[in-house]
């Protein structure tokens, strides 16, 4: 078992664990992710690494709330413990001196950016962010991806907070502003994902994304998780889940995420049922 | 004197009715009574060439515990059994016995081997029903070495099992969260209960071996932090794990799985029992599975369980070529699966949101035997035809997952991805590292990976006193 040492509920339907795991701290870097599994009964879900604290010996995740396994983690506090904690899972982000990334974060990813924007600077790069939320009620960790970045700019849908719109107006704006950028790193939902690929393909800029299909064992031992790079069948979980954003197949993606729709959906509302008796 | 004559008449196995057991996930063949084991047993004429031993990769004395069981006295079967082979329960189930210590038995020219596997799971399931899950053993003397076993399939739990009985102190570490690789996550409920193998974890764990669960050697330590670290020596028995696809256009269609996936699902999380157990599962109503081996086989009749109404198998080649076991492969057909042979697969049809509503075939014949021996099936042209289908099951084989051979320096692999050891003693060429099973030999069998794990055990044993 692994404990929970620490949650904290940062915005609605968005929750962090520090979770006690030792030997994954040891061996974590930016861009990987562990496989989680709550209990005998419960499913397997990767999850992003959003920090760790080797000498502490625990890791840092923060997830969103939009399924069973997600909404029953959200009902576990601190002190409480999780069965399998699978890690560190993944390639690490590719990290070097490139000159200047630009960090893309939609909703809770700005916690999965975090690592890899911090990695970037410690290169020296100079990293410039653009943070986006739905709403401002939404929107966390501004500060933090703020002292991580020479620039930041916040995009909330609503216009509630920073500028209106979504990430890719001011991503657009930054590349045909003449600033020379070299990266970037987009993380978020994978339709976010997919429209920054596409606002900075005309630009030619190597822009990295982070593939979430659904996954088993996170090992390379099933297959669930391909996906279509340049052509080629890949294994997220072993040869990703960072790719070249400009050659993934997003609508195949998109469409193996619907695998389960409808057992997703039987699974939620037996476990509400359960809940509510 | 005269001979005494050969009984010739097998005790033929109890099993599940072929239309409720494709029902259901329960086992399907049923065990022998007691009196039907001994009846079993008195058939053994007791050889003096011991032919069946020698067909037995962990060379258990076969005439010992049959004589044991006609003598009655199960403690001592068993006794005799758990001295060479610290799974019976799983090795009387899913050895192949037929091409081995049957197949070397004095009596299988008359065509009526002793059914060793059927005797040896009946001495496993009496002793877990009278003698409780663990027979323990007396601790033996501590050598004060350590070894790491990586991995815990067939290979690792024996290697493991041998080295603690020999007084090392033993930890394997697996990545999936539960011990017993393949046995559990591959070979489904109804054919090899995983109350058994967890039974038969629990054994070797009693042994004083430890188990590090949720462990991926390479992701959290490598084998050479391991070595630096704790360990005197390192086996690997990681198994061949990673499936392969057919590289065919459509293959990547929702409803499209492999093997391993769809096992996963069904064996390791329980899929069968969605939603109490989480992890969904698609339920296909006319499924195919592409591949003639076991893995086809199960991954066919799971199928089937799972509620599909109508379950192919398509093969390339003839029924004569398939490598899955014969009584499988009856059992299948038992049960009302249809087999389409020299049948391959030209691509997958899809619909406008990506699931799989069919399949083109060629349909093939047999030309000359290729390296294998085995006749080359060879397309013919022209004869592509269409199976409708809405889940298509790829059991085309697997090959080592490449995660410990890439992260360890020194380790020599072959271009099948699997490790370089020696035949005899499983020691790669790496210093202090040995490795055996299915990441030496390629997809195998649970007894040859056992006798891998277990020539591997004395020689680490040798090495460490040496
Ligand atoms: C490498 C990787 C890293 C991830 N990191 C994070 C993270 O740091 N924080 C976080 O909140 N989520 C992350 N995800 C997504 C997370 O795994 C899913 O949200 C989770 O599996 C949903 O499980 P559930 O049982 O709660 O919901 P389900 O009932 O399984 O699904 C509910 C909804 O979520 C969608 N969904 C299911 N699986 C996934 C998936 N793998 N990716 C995206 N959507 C999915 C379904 O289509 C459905 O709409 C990551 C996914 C991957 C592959
Ligand atoms: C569906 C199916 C049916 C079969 N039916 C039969 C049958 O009827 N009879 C028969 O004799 N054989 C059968 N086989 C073959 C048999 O199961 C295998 O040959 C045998 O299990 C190989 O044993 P192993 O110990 O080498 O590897 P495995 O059983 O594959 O075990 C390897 C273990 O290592 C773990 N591992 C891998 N990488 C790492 C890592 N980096 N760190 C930590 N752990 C790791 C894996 O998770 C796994 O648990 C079947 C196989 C399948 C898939
Ligand atoms: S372990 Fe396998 S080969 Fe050996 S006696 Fe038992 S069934 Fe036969
Ligand atoms: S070869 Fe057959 S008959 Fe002879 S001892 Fe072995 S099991 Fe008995
Ligand atoms: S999740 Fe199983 S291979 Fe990637």
């Amino acid at each position: 078992m692994y404990k929970i040492l620490l949650k904290q509920d940062l915005v609605p339907g968005i929750h962090l664990f520090k979770v006690a795991a030792p030997a994954v701290a040891k061996k974590a870097q930016p861009g990987q992710f562990v496989v989680v599994r709550i209990d005998e009964k419960g499913e397997r879900i990767p999850l992003t690494i959003a920090d760790w604290d080797r000498e502490g010996g625990s890791v840092t995740i923060v997830f969103m709330e939009v399924g069973t396994t997600t909404a029953r983690l959200a009902l576990l506090e601190a002190g409480g413990a999780i069965a399998d904690f699978v890690g560190p899972l993944g390639l690490p982000t590719h990290i070097e001196k490139f000159g200047t990334v630009v960090c893309v974060a939609g909703g809770f990813a700005v916690a999965t950016i975090m690592p890899i924007a911090r990695a970037m600077r410690q290169k020296g790069n100079k990293v410039i962010s653009i943070l986006g939320a739905r709403s401002q009620d939404l929107l966390f960790w501004e500060d933090k991806l703020r002292s991580l970045s020479d620039q930041l700019i916040v995009t909330t849908d609503d216009g509630s907070y920073g500028r209106k719109g979504v990430v890719t107006g001011p991503l657009k704006e930054l590349l045909e502003s003449g600033e020379k950028v070299d990266r970037v790193i987009a993380i978020g939902p994978s339709i976010m994902m997919k429209f920054c690929s596409l606002t900075t393909e005309p630009f030619g800029i190597k822009t990295i994304v982070s593939l979430n299909p659904i996954m088993v064992d996170g090992t390379g031992m099933c297959g669930c998780c391909r996906v279509s790079v340049g052509g080629e069948t890949k294994f997220a979980c072993v040869d990703g889940p960072d790719f070249d954003g400009h050659q993934v197949d997003w609508d195949l993606l998109f469409a193996r995420q619907r695998i389960y729709l409808d057992e997703e959906k039987r699974s939620f509302e037996q476990w509400q049922r359960s809940v509510h008796r | 004197m005269a001979k005494p004559k050969l009984n010739l008449n097998r005790v033929p196995m109890p099993r599940q009715d072929p239309k409720k057991r494709g029902k259901n996930f329960n086992e399907v063949a049923l065990g022998y009574s007691l009196e039907q084991a001994k009846e079993e047993a008195s058939r053994c004429i007791q050889c003096k060439k011991r032919g069946c031993v020698a067909g037995c990769p962990v060379e258990i004395d076969i005439p010992g515990f049959i004589k044991a069981i006609g003598d009655g006295d199960m403690p001592e079967a068993v006794r005799i059994l758990k001295s060479k082979n610290a799974l019976p329960g799983i090795c009387g189930r899913v050895c192949p016995q037929e091409t081995q210590c049957e197949a070397t038995c004095s009596l299988a020219k008359k065509g009526a081997p002793i059914a060793i596997g059927r005797l040896e799971r009946f001495v496993a399931d009496w002793e877990r029903a009278n003698m409780g899950a663990a027979t323990s053993i007396d601790p033996p003397k501590p050598a004060g070495k350590r070894v790491a076993v990586v991995g815990s399939g067939p290979a690792g739990l024996t290697a493991a099992a041998d080295l603690a009985k020999l007084g090392h102190s033993v930890t394997i570490f697996e990545a999936l969260h539960v011990a017993g690789g393949v046995l559990m996550y591959g070979i489904p409920e109804f054919r090899l209960p995983k109350e058994i193998v967890q039974a038969e974890v629990d054994y070797v764990a009693s042994l004083g071996v430890k188990l590090e669960l949720d462990a991926v050697v390479g992701k959290l330590a490598t084998v050479d932090e391991l070595l630096n670290s704790d360990y005197h020596a390192v086996f690997l028995g990681t198994g061949a794990g990673a499936p392969m696809f057919m590289n065919i256009p459509g293959e990547n269609l929702n409803g499209i799985y492999s093997a391993n996936e769809f096992l996963t699902r069904v064996n390791l999380m329980k899929a069968y029992r969605f939603p109490e157990y989480d992890t969904p599962v698609k339920v296909g109503r006319r499924v195919v599975v592409i591949g003639g081996g076991n893995v086809a086989m199960d991954s066919a009749r799971c199928a089937l369980r799972l509620g599909a109404d109508k379950v192919y198998i398509i093969y390339r080649r003839s029924e004569v070529e398939m490598p899955a076991r014969r009584e499988e492969v009856e059992n299948a057909m038992e049960e009302g699966i249809e087999f389409r042979l020299l049948t391959n697969p030209k691509q997958m049809l899809g619909d406008e949101q990506n699931w799989v509503v069919g399949i083109e075939c060629y349909e093939m014949e047999l030309g000359e035997p290729d390296d294998s021996g085995r006749r080359r099936p060879i397309v013919k042209e022209g004869s592509e035809f269409t199976i409708d289908v809405d889940m298509v099951v790829e059991a085309l084989g697997t090959r080592p997952n490449p995660l410990v051979a890439s992260t360890t320096e020194g380790l020599e692999t072959t271009r099948w991805g699997t490790l370089v050891a020696d035949e005899e003693t499983g020691k790669t060429v790496k210093d202090k590292v040995w490795a055996g099973g299915d990441i030496v030999t390629g997809a195998a069998t649970v007894i040859s990976a056992m006798g891998a794990g277990k020539h591997a055990a004395a020689d680490i044993d040798a090495y460490l006193r040496g």
